[in-house]
């Protein structure tokens, strides 16, 4: 019994051959009833996001199933075999195992931490239970994923601190003001930046946009899209005493606002606390604006050094994570190994055996005078009876039949035999 | 952290019970006492904000300070002083009590000052670590340190006419420049200013966070230094 992983992700393929292969949802039940039918193959599941397409698979002999895979893969994709060779990896077992634990705590996402894959491996799951293609292994294996990565967000500070310039400032935005609900935002400038970051920030609800552009047909335009309100760039300078968020990208090759413009501001708007963004190169507010009190200042590099550091941050708490994960694929193969038929079978035939002796002493400590002969015929009758008794589920243990697995967590189960995990 | 808290203060409170009966009045008769109680009004404060408002890493900046407090008054002569009986009267009651909320209320104002200066500079200065998620944000502690002002200012303008009339019915005369009414006078002014200024030059933030700091030094002098380095009629012996 082994498992396999089949895959390609953001590291190995481009986009364009990532998205060939990807399944819309709707492929996936198709493409789960035919991986069920390639010879060797158990239990199959798909998870197919934007930056990975993966199998995992649950079966006996791993080079015949991964040729099957690669045979699928491109006789659906009408995809070159080498191209798609180059992109694929293949990970056995304790690799295999390792990988989706990884993958599911995000470890081996493109942002480290990023919360979506956890739900994406939780809906294939879901998915591969509907169509009945996860059985034993991988159902454990795919709880096994889920709880991992629930231990690893909890445990360590992986997916914490924001590693995008937009959650950089929203977060920044926060500390400053708590709350953003009852805060006015204002777009100096109409760029592609400025509005990403507005989406950002009217995205954590800012009660009001106002929009000043060069353009003002184009300042209009955008001013709609946040249902926001559009004025002349001449009068921004007026305005600004309302804007408690300032984003800045007006294209301008020097300075739209200094020190001295800013003082006046803070005083018409009594020295409220204002937040404001230059995202724009070369800069177009003067850096001496952060030395006013209550005024807060941040340039794109200032940004970009959060998201650094905060990314370090993570990359840091990774280590821990490694850790966890490592331990975690021991306990998971400790209750693969326990599903052997081997064992299971000499510790059955242990408790018949054991069970037989112990019965077989009491009744020789309670019948004096026996003599040899009668024993012996005694004990043969215990034999016969154990032995016959456990023959039948001996065979079906040692059998190949499919649900094997089953029948060995079952006969573990209702013989109390130990080495089961949770 | 707050299972220690909530046992410190519970044993705290038992041991200013039992002085109580001991002594036979509020324990407010020497500065081992005035000390003890300051930091138990302190921590009732820190109780009320903290359920509140949830202030992160409050108790962080409150506890050291209600530590000291502990700290000082141990070190300080604590035999039981017999109160005059002049003194014994519902006003003791009124006087302490309003003194010591607010008082309590300028020390909590005082932690989140400085809460507001570490996490201002941070932001200000482009450093966000790990301290920096876990401070609450500029405005929370704006708001609830312009709030505690708000809430110790009168009650400190109460204690003062309090003990105008306390005075007048102990000593005949209503106010007499005592240096601890003189002092008094002047913390009272430093916080109207306080207020003053956030009202009509929209001193907030940093500027008030500063304001607030330096009040409560004021508050401090008021308490222990006019006992300590000045001679007044109204000194914790």
């Amino acid at each position: 019994m082994s498992i396999l992983v089949v895959g390609l992700n953001h590291k190995t393929a481009d986009v364009d051959v990532r998205e060939k292969i990807a399944f819309a949802a709707d492929e996936i039940p198709a493409g789960l009833s035919t991986l069920k039918s390639i010879t060797g193959v158990n239990e199959a599941v798909i998870l197919s996001t934007c930056n990975r397409v993966e199998i995992y698979l649950s079966g006996a002999g791993s080079d015949k199933i991964s040729t099957g895979v690669k045979d699928y893969f491109s006789a659906l994709r009408n995809i070159e075999r080498e191209k798609l060779e180059a992109a694929l990896y293949m990970r056995g077992d304790y690799d295999g195992v390792r990988h989706i634990f990884r993958v599911a705590s995000s470890l081996d996402s493109m942002v480290l931490g990023e919360p979506q894959i956890l739900g994406q491996l939780k809906s294939a799951f879901d998915l591969a239970l509907k169509n009945s293609s996860s059985g034993i292994i991988l159902n454990k294996l795919m709880k096994k994923a889920i709880s991992v990565a629930k231990r690893v967000r909890t445990e360590t500070k992986v997916a914490e601190n924001a590693v995008s310039i937009g959650y950089a400032a929203v977060e920044l935005a926060k500390k400053i003001f708590g709350e953003l609900s009852d805060k006015v935002s204002m777009l100096l400038g109409a760029g592609e930046m400025a509005e990403l970051a507005a989406k950002h920030l009217t995205g954590f609800g800012v009660k009001e946009v106002i929009v000043a552009n060069r353009t003002f047909e184009r300042g209009c335009a955008l001013a709609e899209e946040f249902s926001g309100r559009a004025i002349e760039f001449s009068q921004f300078k007026h305005e600004m005493a309302k804007a408690d968020i300032v984003i800045c990208s007006t294209g301008a090759p020097s300075y739209v606002l200094n020190k001295s413009d800013m003082e006046k501001i803070m005083k018409d708007r009594k020295k409220r606390s204002v937040f404001i963004i230059d995202i724009s190169v070369p800069r177009n507010i003067d850096p001496a604006v952060n030395d006013i009190d209550n005024v807060y200042l941040y340039d794109i590099d200032d940004l970009q050094g959060v998201v650094d550091s905060n990314l370090h941050e993570r990359q840091k708490e990774a280590l821990k994570a490694e850790e966890i994960v490592k331990e975690e694929v021991e306990v998971f193969f400790k209750w693969m190994q326990s599903l052997d038929a081997v064992p299971t079978i000499v510790a059955l035939r242990k408790t018949a055996g054991d069970i037989r002796d112990e019965e077989l002493t009491k009744l020789f400590n309670k019948l004096d005078g026996l003599g040899e002969k009668e024993k012996k015929s005694i004990e043969l009758m215990a034999s016969a009876i154990v032995n016959k008794l456990i023959h039948p589920p001996t065979v079906a243990l040692k059998s190949d039949d499919e649900d094997r697995d089953i029948l060995i967590a079952a006969v573990r189960r209702l013989y109390g035999i130990n080495g089961d995990m949770k | 952290m707050t299972v220690f808290a909530i046992s410190g203060f519970t044993l705290h409170t038992l041991s200013i019970l039992m002085r109580f009966i001991q002594g036979g009045h509020m324990p407010v008769a020497n500065l081992h006492e005035a000390a003890s109680l300051f930091a138990w009004s302190v921590v009732i404060v820190f109780f009320i904000i903290e359920i509140k408002y949830r202030v992160g890493l409050l108790g962080a900046f409150i506890m050291p300070m209600a530590f000291i407090l502990m700290l000082s008054s141990s070190i300080l002569p604590r035999e039981i002083n017999p109160l005059s009986p002049v003194l014994q009267n519902y006003w003791l009651w009124i006087h302490t009590l309003l003194a010591f909320t607010g008082d309590a209320a300028f020390a909590v104002a005082c932690g989140i000052g400085v809460m507001y200066l570490i996490q201002e500079h941070f932001v200000k200065a482009k450093k966000l670590g790990g301290l920096f998620h876990r401070l609450p944000s500029l405005r929370v502690l704006d708001e609830v340190n312009y709030r505690l002002i708000t809430i110790g200012f009168p009650l400190l303008t109460l204690a003062i006419i309090s003990g105008a009339v306390w005075a007048e019915g102990v000593w005949g005369t209503f106010w007499r420049w005592d240096p601890k009414e003189v002092w008094s006078l002047i913390t009272w002014f430093f916080y109207a200013l306080i207020i003053h200024l956030r009202i009509t030059a929209g001193w907030h933030g940093k500027r008030s966070a500063i304001m607030s700091v330096a009040g409560f030094v004021a508050v401090l002098f008021t308490f222990f230094g006019v006992s300590i380095l000045l001679k007044s009629i109204h000194e914790f012996k």
